[in-house]
């Protein structure tokens, strides 16, 4: 039986020549990732274990992202125990502030996930790598405590689903759109325990944000992992980041999918997710006259380069309306300091926006932009559950950056087309 | 492995972020965390729960975040149980490896109601609703996650198969 690309990674890193969904295995990792959040946890099972070492120290990486610049004494105490672990350790990949950026942003920035790979990490978002072509995907921690002690975890082998997506998107249609259209299509639990492998001739015009973005949001349609088929971008992309070896899985002409979609991406248009799920979306012509209070530019989901520059590009020169607060976060230094010197960052705070250092804040309703009950969000974050940015009855509107620029600009929800 | 107790019901997509806000995050004292356990959903839940009941809930309970916070929110408060039609994968790992008993069946999550009470039984996958004199089947775990729960987590199972 024909394997798919998720299952070829998972037989070889445990050593299969074949491996048949259901099926359970124990497969070596090549990365143990975790947080400021979900490594403290993780710390207190490792100890459990008996071990007194990491498999590698090499191969594991902790970012405390979520509630930092320390948010507040309970979130000092956590970074502060997560840090001397590292340390102890001899954890390589342990990012400080000032080094640090979001998660799922840094990883393969600093070239620490490859196409191959397999990866876990203490974070659901963790899907976000298979935009490179590696099997990743998001665990507990005391699956990292498992993973960092042994270098070892158990997998149930995935059915997949086949996205094939074809043509250039329609003008204002970003990964976003395209990641929150399917969502839509197939629910919040549409691909439950499944892979969701994508591919075709659209993928050509997609740029690795683009992809990062519909990867990492895999998650929020129930999937185990998102995996992108490998082409020259990748390969252009991993060579500037990473000097790792890596390896290229292409699905097997037989392969076998639960379901096979096919995605005109020429005929989408941009996508808002409503409250109270990722899946209840609506295009930007079916959304009628929504007031927003707070615009959020940032996250795992789009806080990279390209993200910053579509809002930029719509904000430069203008105001945002009065009475909006519009927040930005980059996602990692390296973004940021890109930003600076491309004007980024200078044109988005004479709109009127502000520049955060990066971290997760208010994304998860952490820190740094919290809603008071009633209030509205438009944001380019992922999940739009009731009290994730703040009060449970505040709303959020899951968008794209040009979405959340123009309406940034309005004061509701607005297509980028029209400002 | 047997559980008794009265239901707790809930509807599809319980995400982890009602189960335990993010705003609790900075901690991950269990005590804390079972003490705001569920409380975006069923403000009351912390008052009302007693040891030993069941949260039955219908498609993709524990969807969202990977927070482990949110099973060990759970179990803390006491309850023995989760029966849901479907879990999220990342819950149903980490209930699994945190060794908090959980069980998949469509029958039992549309045929039963707040109040209920309730017996399991796990390795056989049988749920009795004492209220309505119903019975029934779900799937009972594969022998390498029994093995799993009975060792009461992931981390007992590393210690005792040293060849890990
Ligand atoms: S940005 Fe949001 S979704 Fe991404 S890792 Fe941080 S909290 Fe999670």
């Amino acid at each position: 039986m024909g394997m798919t690309m998720s299952q070829k990674i998972l037989a070889a890193h445990a050593g299969k020549g074949e491996v048949r969904p259901g099926e359970l295995l124990e497969a070596n990792l090549d990365l143990v990732l975790g947080n400021d959040v979900t490594t403290p946890v993780a710390i207190n099972e490792f100890h459990k274990t008996g071990y007194t070492q990491v498999f590698d120290g090499e191969k594991i990486a902790i970012v405390p992202d979520h509630f930092t610049p320390n948010k507040d004494l309970k979130a000092a105490e956590q970074c502060k125990m997560v840090r001397e672990f590292a340390h102890q350790m001899g954890i390589a990949n342990y990012f400080e502030v000032g080094a640090m950026g979001i998660e799922h942003c840094l990883i393969p920035e600093q070239g620490l996930a490859v196409p191959g790979d397999l990866i876990i990490g203490a974070d659901s978002h963790t899907c976000t790598y298979g935009a490179l072509g590696a099997f990743s995907t998001g665990v507990g921690s005391t699956d990292m405590a498992a993973g960092m002690a042994t270098g070892r975890l158990w997998f149930k082998v995935p059915s997949a689903l086949k996205f094939v997506l074809k043509n250039q998107p329609a003008p204002w249609v970003s990964g976003k759109d395209i990641i929150l259209h399917i969502i839509g299509q197939i629910g919040v639990d549409g691909a439950l325990y499944k892979s969701m492998e994508f591919m075709g001739d659209g993928l050509a015009h997609l740029s690795m944000d683009d992809r990062f973005t519909i990867a990492n949001m895999a998650i929020e349609a129930g999937a185990k992992n998102g995996i992108f088929m490998v082409d020259a971008k990748t390969i252009a992309y991993v060579k500037e980041h990473s000097t790792k070896a890596y390896r290229i899985y292409e699905p097997d002409a037989d392969a076998v999918y639960d379901e096979e979609y096919e995605l005109d991406l020429s005929t989408l248009r941009p996508t808002v997710a409503f409250p109270h799920l990722p899946a209840n979306t609506k295009t930007i012509d079916e959304v009628e006259d929504i007031q927003i209070d707070q615009v959020v530019i940032g996250s795992c989901t789009n806080g990279r380069l390209s993200d910053l520059r579509t809002a930029a590009g719509i904000l430069k020169g203008k105001k945002v309306k009065k009475g909006v607060r519009v927040l930005v976060f980059p996602g990692t230094q390296r973004i940021y300091l890109q930003a600076l010197r491309e004007g980024i960052i200078e044109d988005l705070v004479t709109a009127g926006a502000v520049v955060s250092t990066p971290t997760c804040g208010p994304c998860l309703g952490g820190h740094m932009g919290i809603l008071a009950r009633g209030e509205r969000a438009v944001s380019t974050t992922n999940r739009n559950f009731v009290g994730r940015m703040g009060h449970p009855e505040s709303e959020v509107y899951l968008a794209s950056p040009a979405v959340a620029a123009a309406s940034a600009l309005t004061g509701k929800i607005t297509d980028p087309a029209q400002v | 492995m047997k559980a008794k107790g009265r239901v707790f019901k809930y509807k599809d997509n319980v995400d982890t972020d009602v189960i335990i806000p993010a705003r609790y995050l900075n901690t991950f004292d269990p005590q804390e965390l079972a003490a705001h356990c569920l409380e975006d959903l069923d403000p009351e839940f912390s008052q009302r729960v007693q040891a030993g009941d069941i949260i039955v809930a219908g498609k993709n309970f524990g969807c969202g975040s990977s927070r482990e916070h949110a099973p060990l929110a759970i179990k803390t408060a006491k309850v023995s149980c989760v029966i849901a039609a479907t879990f999220a994968r990342i819950f149903y790992r980490n209930a699994i490896n945190i060794g908090l008993p959980i069980l998949e069946s469509p029958e039992a999550a549309a045929g039963t109601e707040a109040g209920d009470e309730l017996e399991v039984d796990f390795d056989q996958g049988k749920i009795v609703n004492l209220t309505k004199g119903q019975v029934f089947q779900a799937q009972p775990f594969p022998e390498f996650m029994q093995k799993i729960m009975a060792a009461e987590g992931l981390i007992n199972h590393i210690k005792a198969e040293s060849k890990w």
